[in-house]
């Protein structure tokens, strides 16, 4: 039982986490971002010497945690940052589709380019060894990386909150996801805006590629459109632009995969996902808008 | 006295019956020049094929007639609903997998895929009438989806799509007595003449265009650029979305049945996130709203992956012989295809189409 509420807590907060990370960049600038998932998967690369052999070859990744930490975020923002400087400055009018299509077109380059450097094969490292051993929580054996993920998770999400909520350019950004024209002519920034919003995007995919690749011990050029695809519908989900919705759905969308995991039929069971797609139509029909609906979004006649 | 008003009143209907007639005819008149020119371009593609008889270029523009196949099909929803779809991709797989089931050696069947019911573990059609079956099977699939899914617009409409699609892969992927779960299901009969394929895409070029003047794809056109407007005037909008997505699940079966046609394996995954995204580039690169640019934007992004393929594998120019290293052919591509997008946000084509007269909007 406890078992399961953590697996749901800890598959929820990475959903959670790279729907933020979409969430942020869609309440400034309307913005689907495809490439989130390849920034996640650059991330985890960065950690590598770039090299073709089946072997990894750790590089950063030899790096103490408290200098690793940092250095992967700020991969994770350098590279979401050069993102919006080089591309998608460029499609700050464009329809929404048109901008869809261009990040999934930037995502594919930052794939490719991954690939060139480091091959498609999948690699093994050990991340952070120390924090796969099992601990003891109230009778329960859980591994200590799943209790972090969610520690960790909680302190990312209170930080933004203080973030958002104390700090100037917090509340600048906030106004600028409510009406983003009406920010500017009272003064607030765009490009700043825009590129703080790309950069705490970023750096949230810094944070997923890190839990994620300890969790899972590989590093795969794939590993960060499987998450991409839930984070996205629950971006969708929470109210497109509603930060608060777009967490809340991330934990409900872990929820459901990992109680579905349990509860569904034996014979049931490959087809989990197909049930929690179908559960995502359904919440779709009765509230189109999302859970949280995000003020401004919808188009006034 | 009344006898003489509804005297007059049915000549007034049959007046304006025989007025909207014409204007239909003066409709189809006016834009049938552009299907016809889209055909042409492809018969003259094709007929070159033909002409050169090298047989890993005649596989090259089949795989590029597919691509008409889906990417007209997106367009019938797409392009004049407005709403950007990521499910239809799953039509493409019902339909690529309805023709195996249909055109495979019974024997190979029965070990291969055992959960089959009797009477379709019996059947074997002649590919062109699986085709036809497929495409009705695709149909009937967008009609029981879109009549939950039109309810919803913008992008939760999308995204509900996108749900579909991982749905339908999942099931196929996991459905292991009827589908052969991820692994590749193979014995389809390989069809290599270029016709078949060609009459696919004509005809996906002209349902497209009689959707796109009929009655419903004109209402739906103007859901798409003035919804309140349009549906204070009547229209029902998540009626015309539906007409149209059936149409498009329609055609995508037809494209995925000629897929499984010209390569004669099928797996789920090759009806996935990458085929998905690849069509919608090409429609949105060639302008999402117009049927000249989806078809535009096929020919012209395959050739350029052909192009950057060939120069992949060595260009001689002299002595020398140049060669670009594996995986610029997609670096290029995606590069390219953010250029083409930041100098033309709305497409090659934007909105237009292409005619004989000049400056003929298709609104």
């Amino acid at each position: 039982m406890l078992q399961t509420l953590f697996d749901a807590l800890s598959l929820g907060s990475l959903y959670a986490l790279g729907a933020l990370g979409i969430a942020l960049i869609f309440g400034v600038m309307r913005l689907v971002n495809f490439a989130h998932g390849d920034v996640i998967a650059f991330c985890v690369f960065a950690l590598l010497w770039p090299s073709t052999d089946a072997m990894a070859i750790v590089f950063a990744g030899q790096l103490p945690w408290y200098l690793l930490v940092p250095f992967v975020l700020l991969c994770g923002a350098g590279l979401s940052v050069l993102c919006e400087i080089v591309v998608f400055r460029r499609f700050r009018n464009a329809n929404p589709a048109t901008m869809m299509i261009a990040s999934f077109a930037l995502g594919f380059v930052i794939r490719y380019f991954l690939l060139m450097l480091y091959s498609s094969r999948p690699k093994s490292i050990s991340l952070l060894p120390a924090l796969s051993q099992p601990i003891e929580i109230f009778g329960a054996r859980l591994p200590l990386l799943q209790l972090i993920t969610i520690v960790a998770t909680m302190a990312i999400l209170i930080g933004l909150t203080l973030f958002l909520r104390q700090t100037r350019f917090g509340l600048e950004m906030r106004a600028a996801a409510e009406n983003f024209s009406m920010a500017r002519m009272l003064g607030v920034r765009a490009n700043r805006v825009i590129m703080g919003a790309f950069a705490l995007s970023g750096a949230l995919a810094g944070a997923i590629a890190l839990i994620f690749g300890s969790q899972t011990g590989t590093v795969d050029i794939q590993m960060g459109a499987s998450i991409m695809l839930m984070a996205f519908i629950a971006t969708v989900i929470g109210g497109l632009g509603s930060l608060g919705g777009a967490v809340l759905a991330g934990f409900l969308l872990g929820a459901a995969s990992v109680v579905m995991q349990v509860a569904l039929p034996v014979d049931a069971r490959p087809f989990r996902d197909a049930f929690v797609y179908g559960a995502v139509i359904l919440v779709l029909l009765f509230r189109p808008q999302g859970l949280i609906a995000a003020r401004g979004t919808k188009e006034r006649v | 006295m009344s006898a003489v008003s509804s005297a007059t009143e049915t000549s007034l209907t049959g007046e304006v019956i025989a007025a909207k007639k014409q204007a239909r005819f003066a409709l189809a008149r006016k834009t049938i020049v552009t299907p016809i020119l889209l055909s042409l371009l492809l018969i003259a593609i094709t007929l070159i094929t033909v002409m050169t008889g090298s047989r890993p270029f005649n596989q090259t523009v089949i795989d590029v007639l597919v691509r008409v196949i889906f990417v007209v099909g997106l367009y019938i929803f797409i392009g004049n609903s407005g709403v950007l779809s990521f499910g239809h991709i799953g039509f493409t797989c019902l339909g690529a997998y309805a023709a195996a089931w249909l055109t495979i050696n019974p024997i190979m069947k029965s070990s291969a895929l055992p959960g089959l019911p009797d009477w379709l573990l019996q059947t074997r059609l002649i590919y062109w009438q699986a085709a036809i079956l497929a495409a009705l099977f695709a149909g009937v699939a967008a009609l029981i989806f879109g009549k939950v899914l039109m309810r919803l617009s913008g992008i939760a409409a999308s995204i509900a799509t996108f749900a579909v699609l991982a749905m339908i892969n999942t099931i196929y992927s996991n459905w292991d007595s009827v589908t052969g779960g991820t692994s590749s299901v193979v014995g389809i009969p390989i069809i290599r003449t270029i016709w078949p394929y060609l009459i696919g895409a004509v005809a996906a070029i002209f349902i497209a265009w009689a959707h796109a003047i009929s009655r419903s794809g004109l209402a739906l056109r103007a859901a798409r650029d003035e919804p309140t407007a349009a549906a204070a005037s009547g229209v029902d909008i998540p009626k015309e979305r539906l007409v149209a997505f059936v149409v498009s699940g329609a055609v995508m079966g037809l494209g995925g049945a000629l897929m499984a046609h010209s390569i004669g394996v099928v797996t789920p995954d090759t009806f996935y996130l990458s085929l998905t995204f690849i069509t919608l580039s090409m429609l949105v690169v060639g302008g999402m709203g117009s049927l000249s640019g989806g078809v535009i934007g096929v020919v012209l992004l395959s050739a350029l992956i052909q192009a950057l393929r060939w120069m992949e594998g060595g260009v001689s120019l002299g002595d020398a012989t140049f060669a670009l290293p594996k995986g610029i052919q997609e670096i290029a591509l995606g590069v390219i295809m953010i250029v083409i997008l930041a100098l033309r946000p709305s497409g090659l084509m934007g909105n237009r189409e292409i005619t004989l007269t000049r400056s003929n909007r298709n609104t």
